[in-house]
């Protein structure tokens, strides 16, 4: 059979595929973006007995578990809780709180290189810490954290693949299908997986860049032309 | 003589083993200056902290006007939004232009509808001649530009009081005179100020009071001419000997 007429027909299957993973991304990302900033934020300004008793133990837990034992914990063990959940919200919880440990630890290092200076200020004119955290520091830590913030990105939609240990039909099981079905080319079927990945990963960064870019406070743009004379004179 | 505003009453404060500010009692009055003097690291910062308590004191009890803000039962979010607060490195909050740093304060805090709090603000930002930066950032503005902003981010507010954290300290010689002018300016329209300060120029034709402040305790007290004339301590003397030779009578 012609390899390329396999692809084709393939497409519609490794489309829907994408969607899957492109929504599994999607809610891990923001599980795990609304858990992080909470996360920081009561690391940085909580009272302590919140981060030992809560916020530190769940941090090294889904720091140092691996997410494919995480991901079966969720599904297979949910069962001994006699609690039936589907394979795609095992999937969405287990990456998703790992995703948010990781991303809090993104966030707090901005909130970190912000300084006190900032806080003081807010609170000299009258805000409480909420309002202090909502106008002021998250504002800056948001665009600070961009750049760290694409890595996640890239990390938790390639990661979406391991749901396909628990059966999720997204990408890569679709791919698998294709080859099992067709007694297909397993290089070119999971080469086109590859190069969707990619081009996800791509346009994924190419936007945060734009969000980057569209963002950065004027007066502190890094000084590229000075850099590179320098550069040049060495 | 004008009603006393501030009232200060055996201020304690200790970093662990370190104490930082060992009983100290003042007033200020109403339209007066205040500028607190002395060497590096005697609580001078602190002492102003304490004030709005940015820093809680351990000891020791403050009122403003009739508010006694050390009562844990004080809403010490609308004592601040009534006392103004200058630092000596601006923290001017950096992703917001001129026009939003002062802004915010009145928008977030006093809940003034957007138009009448840019009104005020423009209002305030005339006032220390940067009404044309509106739209700037703070990064691309100098250290005096970003002073006065920061000068009008607490005048906006309407304070009671302001204080003054080493307002000049961290500016370049030359623009150091655009930020006094203004604090003068300001002292002479009657506004209340608590300035922390080296700027002997400025204490001598403004104040109306200079403490000197050594080790956490008020050493000595009174109006410019008694201290730079009359002062019976040695150690002030010595000081203001110091630093006039240092900084120099900076011409108002």
């Amino acid at each position: 059979m012609d390899q390329l007429s396999i692809i084709w027909q393939g497409l519609p299957s490794l489309l829907s595929g994408t969607l899957v993973t492109l929504n599994l991304t999607f809610y891990f990302l923001a599980l795990g973006f609304i858990l992080g900033i909470i996360l920081a934020l009561g690391r940085v300004y909580g009272p302590s007995y919140v981060k030992i008793l809560i916020i530190l133990p769940f941090e090294r837990f889904f720091r140092a578990v691996p997410e494919l034992v995480l991901l079966f914990l969720f599904y297979f063990g949910s069962s001994f809780f006699h609690i039936n959940i589907s394979a795609f919200i095992a999937a969405v919880l287990a990456m998703g709180f790992r995703s948010a440990a990781y991303q809090a630890q993104i966030f707090r290092g901005a909130i970190l290189s912000i300084g006190e200076d900032q806080m003081k200020a807010a609170r000299s004119l009258g805000m409480n810490t909420l309002q202090s955290i909502r106008f002021v520091i998250l504002p800056q830590a948001l665009r600070l954290s961009i750049p760290s913030w694409a890595n996640e990105y890239a990390v938790v939609l390639k990661d979406s693949s391991l749901a396909y240990a628990v059966g999720v039909t997204e990408l890569l099981r679709q791919g698998r299908y294709i080859v099992a079905r067709t007694f297909g080319n397993a290089l070119l079927v999971y080469t086109v997986c590859a190069l969707i990945y990619f081009i996800l990963v791509f346009a994924g960064n190419q936007v945060l860049k734009h969000l980057e870019e569209k963002y950065k406070i004027p007066g502190y743009e890094f000084k590229q032309r000075r850099e590179q004379s320098v550069l040049e004179r060495i | 003589m004008p009603e006393v505003i501030l009232k200060v009453e055996n201020l304690y404060k200790s970093y662990g083993e370190l104490t930082v500010l060992n009983g100290i009692s003042f007033q200020v009055r109403q339209g007066e200056t205040t500028v607190i003097i002395g060497t590096s690291g005697t609580g001078k910062s602190t002492l102003l902290t304490c004030i709005n308590l940015i820093t809680p004191p351990d000891k020791g009890r403050i009122w403003l006007e009739e508010i006694e803000i050390t009562d844990p039962k004080t809403d010490i979010n609308l004592v601040r939004s009534s006392i103004g607060m200058v630092f000596q490195h601006f923290n001017l909050f950096t992703h917001l232009t001129v026009l939003d740093n002062v802004r915010l304060g009145l928008t977030v805090v006093k809940k003034i509808p957007k138009d009448r709090a840019t009104a005020i603000s423009i209002e305030k930002l005339n006032l220390v001649g940067l009404a044309d930066k509106l739209n700037s950032y703070p990064a691309q503005l100098s250290g005096g530009q970003q002073q006065r902003v920061s000068i009008a981010r607490a005048l906006a507010m309407d304070p009671k009081l302001i204080l003054f954290d080493e307002p000049t300290s961290a500016l370049d010689p030359e623009l150091i005179g655009e930020v006094l002018n203004v604090m003068v300016k300001l002292a002479e329209s009657g506004m209340t100020m608590v300035v922390v300060s080296h700027e002997m120029g400025f204490a001598r034709a403004v104040a109306n009071d200079i403490i000197f402040m050594e080790n956490g305790i008020i050493v000595e007290e009174g109006d410019p001419e008694t201290m730079f004339h009359h002062s019976r301590n040695p150690r002030t003397q010595e000081f203001l000997h110091k630093i006039t030779e240092l900084y120099g009578g900076r011409p108002k």
